[in-house]
């Protein structure tokens, strides 16, 4: 089993109208074992940019704390929050950072820029970033998430309409994948406010 | 066939470890604790190879520095990531002397522990954190580590509820340990049971099968 395997997840974003949603799992297992169900992936970077991180737990909380970090030093000298672009080209700095010794993660970004236009990439275990304008995935759910996003995603949805989106494609396709699911966690955020919900899926 | 296990209760966490320190197929001996007090509130145990187990006094050593230094005790949450940081740096060290190749260089000298850290905090009650041996950190209600984390998982999820009393936890306890020794292939005969209230961390019993070095009697 691949390294990326290991602790099972799935991490997907969706833009929408002035509004984006991030999805992940809850599902923290070691192999075929289930350890805790309540495993959080995805992180608050500033009130308009959010992180989830797919792929080996340890690194995920490694490279949480290392950016938190930097997000925070950066805060202190500017003045303001980072910008999601900025932010991703951060990310992929320190990816690369460990080309040959790297993070097992593989992070999604969603964030609302300049205007509340927003923005969402992904990117691989050593920094190539991805841009999309309509959805990303990550972690061991991801083909099934591609598929599912693929066939349910339209664009310009309103935030009900996107969260139920979002919805929907994460829990049928970590129903597929025997490594990650019992329950979602999805955040939508639009320029005003933030809603966060926990999804009751298939608890298996 | 190492078995670590803990949970937390109605004000309190309790850790259990067997009690067997094995190399291949001897047995050196079958009272070792595993579960370390760390300080006056909090409990660290630990399965995993034999000399990676020393681990956990450097953890209680630093500990006691820090309140020394402090004034204060380190919190649980405090120690866990404390604990997780010393594991992670530990997984990605590059040691001097190794060459460097240009290949995926990971583990240089991982500490292979996995630990459970149970602790007492006044404003917050008990709670219990699983740290993996790569340092992946969670709070728990209930953990488990080893083969026999197979058996005391699924006996917990069946019979833990939240805020349950040491004597029914002592009891799920035992369930877990009888569950262990009749369905593990080289069952571990003894444990030994730890907990931390807000009376402090102590240990509460032993459930012994085999009574080490007492002569025992071929009969």
């Amino acid at each position: 089993m691949s390294i990326f395997e290991y602790n099972g997840s799935a991490v997907v974003a969706m833009v929408g109208k002035n509004c984006f949603a991030i999805a992940s799992d809850r599902r923290l297992g070691v192999n075929l074992q289930t350890i805790a169900t309540d495993f959080q992936r995805i992180f608050k970077i500033h009130d308009k940019l959010y992180i989830g991180l797919s792929g080996l737990a340890t690194d995920v909380q490694t490279l949480y704390q290392r950016l938190i970090f930097r997000h925070k030093l950066y805060q202190l000298r500017e003045e303001r929050d980072m910008k999601p672009q900025t932010f991703a080209s951060l990310v992929s700095a320190i990816l690369y950072e460990k080309r040959f010794g790297p993070y097992f993660c593989q992070p999604v970004i969603a964030g609302l820029g300049d205007d509340d236009v927003p923005f969402i990439c992904t990117m691989d275990c050593i920094g190539a970033k991805e841009l999309a304008k309509d959805f990303v995935v990550s972690g061991t759910a991801s083909e099934s998430l591609y598929g599912a996003c693929e066939s349910m995603y339209k664009p310009n949805m309103e935030p009900e309409e996107l969260f139920e989106t979002i919805s929907q494609a994460l829990l049928s396709s970590v129903d597929r994948d025997c490594l990650s699911g019992w329950g979602g966690h999805v955040l939508l955020v639009t320029s005003t406010e933030v809603q966060e919900r926990t999804l009751k899926g298939r608890m298996d | 066939m190492e078995c670590v296990f803990g949970m937390v209760g109605d004000g309190f966490a309790l850790v259990a470890a067997d009690t067997s320190a094995v190399h291949s197929i001897l047995v050196h001996k079958s009272n070792e604790d595993k579960v370390m007090i760390l300080d006056s509130h909090k409990l660290l145990g630990a399965s995993g190879e034999a000399g990676d187990r020393s681990f956990t006094e450097y953890i209680q050593k630093n500990v006691h520095v820090y309140e020394f230094r402090n004034g204060i005790p380190l919190t649980t949450a405090a120690t866990a990531n404390f604990t997780r940081c010393e594991l992670a740096l530990a997984l990605r060290k590059v040691r001097p002397s190794c060459p460097v190749h240009i290949v995926f260089l990971v583990s240089q000298n991982p500490y292979f522990v996995n630990i459970l850290l149970a602790g007492y905090d006044k404003n917050i009650g008990p709670s219990l954190y699983y740290i993996d041996y790569i340092a992946t950190l969670h709070k728990v209600d209930k953990g488990a580590f080893g083969y026999g984390s197979y058996f005391t998982l699924s006996m917990m999820d069946r019979h833990y509820k939240s805020g349950m009393s040491l004597e029914e936890a002592i009891d799920l306890v035992d369930k877990c340990i009888i569950e262990i020794r009749s369905r593990l292939v080289v069952a571990p005969p003894n444990f030994v049971i730890k907990i931390v209230d807000k009376d402090g961390a102590r240990e509460y019993a032993w459930r012994e099968s085999i009574k080490d070095a007492a002569g025992v009697s071929a009969a």
